[in-house]
């Protein structure tokens, strides 16, 4: 039952991404609406999936890889719908479901087991942590898909080159005011997990950091976002420069999130 | 019953002959009711813009009442026939029709897709309607011409993009602010583009309002005009770092605004963007500007190809407009063509009629006796009869659009109705 609505929902992302692809090189408001309705639709199985599995693994869905990366994409979508509720631009879709995509199939290569939570695990911190770490990856994931946005808009209107997509990219302001908007979720966010996290830590393990891979990559993390808040607010790095930061960030946040699970030994590998 | 239009146009007309065909004022009235009263022409309407007069018409006998029409431009407009017959263009049936659903949506104007026209052959119709010189086809012609520039409005991209240097301006800020109410925007200079420009940004809202200009008191004269504030030259480029939007126009024959000038102003305004237009020639700003980032620096020559792309994508909008024409000119086409089988239907329903009463009545006089019930039961039976008989002729000829012609002389031949056609 669980497999099924998780596969439906990766055939709901597929789909709408493969239209939000044709959406970019030549759409229009119908295909876009296409796409949001099928990504929603994509959007309720996968809420579906994911809580049959907290109901049958008795906790929230983020103790595999599996798990993780499909409450990651979860997370994103949440985000990516309540910023297209709010500022209606079709094309965002386009921008920010292929990621949602990446995650799940992600998920889909990775054993599906509901696996046994440790007994040390098993804490109401679990439900902190893990909700504020992907809020904040989600934000800065969705906050990576609008830079990119800003930075193709940016590109059309200095290089003059008016064609392509900038007739339906959105103003370089909306896109701005949506990216700070973002990390300022995020940053917060990041931080509360990391704090929660060394807590945790501490009543798990005995000690509140302990220079753990994870550990060292998401503060890296959290240095990059604080850098982009600080020049935003002391040096008037709006703009261009925070949405290239953005993207650069985000690559930190998929390395924290994938690279250390695959490249490095850490507590935070799943089994 | 035929329909045609009967006119000229930018394309085949100068303005010479426009001017002189133009019904203006009082005497579009006088024309129109003149019209209605010409020889052949049962329905008439009439548009007269400074690119076009046409006249929307029916007629038994269109190539007469056309005839008649020509003459009548001559006598009212007082001009000889030969000085202006070469600009007219004559189309009927379909032609006409395909016709006044392409000047509908924009597709005949001299800049496609301006958005005008729809609305003066709305009040064309709407006069005509009210002086009661059109009828069945003419409503229904107008109401599918307008059903169908809104269809080409929305399904098409033709009217989206600017086709002028000050609205591509416009469309230009919109792209880096999200909306202009609350920008500031500097007026610097004079000159007509500019201002056009200037007026466009106030229209969609931009409420701060500054005008420098090196003589001060045309900077004050411009500045009440757009409800805005004077600022003496000597301090514009301060006045900037609380401008969002700057129209730049001088006669300065050399650059007014360099790099590190601008660059000083970003570092005070906090790098909050700014969109600069130059529309002055020679260049009055250096456009190295446009290197420093949030500054968007666009000269006239920029803007000009703006204009020619969004140009160039209507006429690629116009295929998919004319596809849709084609799909409204057939179903416009059909439905006329149903009013021509209705004469034949009606004749031939009225024959059955015929029969159908005069043996009721011989069998009423056969059997006098009979009583009411049996009586209407025979009634009952013949009614039934004919009605099955006459059902598969008469949805034939309503439905038959390529071989009506056929059809109405074989069912005339078959059913003996007599020759006499319409009416």
């Amino acid at each position: 039952m669980g497999t099924i609505l998780f596969e439906l929902a990766l055939t709901g992302y597929f789909v709408a991404v493969i239209i939000g692809i044709v959406d970019l090189f030549k759409g229009g408001k119908e295909s876009s609406r296409l796409m949001i309705s099928i990504s929603a639709a994509g959007f309720i199985l996968h809420t579906a999936s994911i809580l049959y599995r907290s109901f049958a693994g008795g906790h929230l869905p983020v103790a595999s890889m599996h798990e993780a990366a499909s409450f990651f994409a979860w997370c994103v979508v949440l985000i990516y719908f309540s910023l297209e509720y709010r500022y209606k631009i079709g094309i965002m879709g386009s921008f920010i479901l292929p990621l949602v995509l990446m995650l799940m199939l992600t998920s889909a290569f990775l054993p599906r087991a509901i696996v046994p939570l440790s007994p040390v695990l098993r804490s109401h911190w679990l439900w902190i942590h893990t909700i504020f770490a992907f809020v904040s990856n989600a934000a800065f994931a969705v906050a990576f898909g609008v830079g990119t946005m800003y930075l193709m808009q940016e590109y059309y209107l200095k290089s003059k080159h008016l064609s392509g997509l900038f007739k339906r990219l959105p103003s370089l302001q909306v896109l701005d005011e949506i990216n700070h908007k973002l990390i300022n979720t995020g940053f917060p966010f990041l931080t509360m997990a990391i704090i929660s996290g060394s807590l945790w830590a501490e009543s798990a393990w005995g000690r509140f950091w302990s220079w753990d891979p994870k550990e060292v990559w998401s503060l890296i993390t959290w240095l990059i976002y604080a850098v982009i808040l600080h020049l935003r607010l002391t040096a008037g790095w709006r703009k261009k420069r925070a949405a290239i930061l953005s993207v650069i960030g985000f690559i930190a946040v998929m390395f924290t999130f994938l690279g250390v699970n695959f490249l490095l030994k850490s507590a935070h590998t799943f089994q | 019953m035929n329909f045609f239009v009967i006119g000229l146009n930018h394309k085949t007309a100068s303005v010479e002959i426009r001017e002189r065909l133009a019904f203006n004022g009082a005497r579009l009235e006088k024309g129109l009711l003149a019209l209605r009263q010409t020889r052949g022409v049962s329905e008439a309407a009439l548009l007269s813009t400074c690119n076009r007069v046409e006249i929307y018409a029916s007629a038994d006998n269109a190539p007469e009442a056309a005839d008649a029409i020509k003459d009548f431009l001559a006598t009212f407009h007082d001009i000889a026939r030969p000085e202006f017959e070469k600009t007219l263009y004559v189309r009927e049936m379909s032609e006409a029709v395909r016709h006044v659903f392409r000047v509908a949506s924009s597709l005949d104007s001299m800049i496609i897709g301006e958005p005008q026209i729809l609305g003066q052959l709305k009040d064309a119709f709407e006069f005509a309607l009210a002086k009661k010189t059109t009828g069945v086809i003419l409503n229904r012609l107008m109401k599918k011409a307008i059903s169908t520039a809104k269809r080409v409005r929305t399904e098409t991209r033709i009217a989206e993009n600017a086709v002028s240097i000050s609205f591509a301006a416009v469309e230009l800020a919109k792209k880096i602010f999200t909306g202009l109410p609350g920008k500031s925007f500097m007026l610097l200079g004079a000159g007509e583009m500019a201002e056009l420009a200037a007026r466009h940004l106030v229209n969609n809202g931009v409420t701060d309002v500054r005008v420098a200009n090196r003589t001060y008191d045309r900077a004050c004269e411009l500045a009440k005009e757009f409800c805005g504030c004077a600022v003496r030259f000597e301090e514009f480029v301060s006045a900037l770092v609380e401008t969002d939007i700057l129209i730049c126009s001088t006669g300065a024959p050399s650059y007014v605004l360099f790099r590190d000038q601008m660059q000083k102003v970003m570092k005070q305004r906090k790098h909050r963007p700014v969109f600069i237009i130059d529309i002055s020639v020679p260049r009055n700003i250096d456009p190295e500007i446009n290197k420093i980032d949030n500054v968007y620096l666009y000269n006239v020559d920029d803007l000009q190809e703006v204009v020619d792309t969004n140009i160039l994508e209507r006429k690629k909008e116009a295929a998919k407009a004319e596809a849709i024409i084609e799909e409204e000119v057939e179903k416009f086409s059909h439905w006329a063509a149903t009013l021509d089988s209705v004469p034949v239907i009606v004749a031939l329903r009225q024959k059955a009629d015929d029969i159908r009463r005069e043996e009721i009545e011989k069998f009423r006089n056969r059997f006098p006796d009979l009583d009411k019930d049996k009586m209407d039961a025979v009634e009952g039976l013949a009614n039934a009869i004919t009605n099955k008989l006459m059902h598969n002729p008469t949805v034939a000829l309503r439905e038959s659009v390529e071989d009506r012609e056929m059809m109405t002389i074989i069912i005339k031949k078959l059913y003996g109705i007599d020759g006499e056609d319409d009416e």
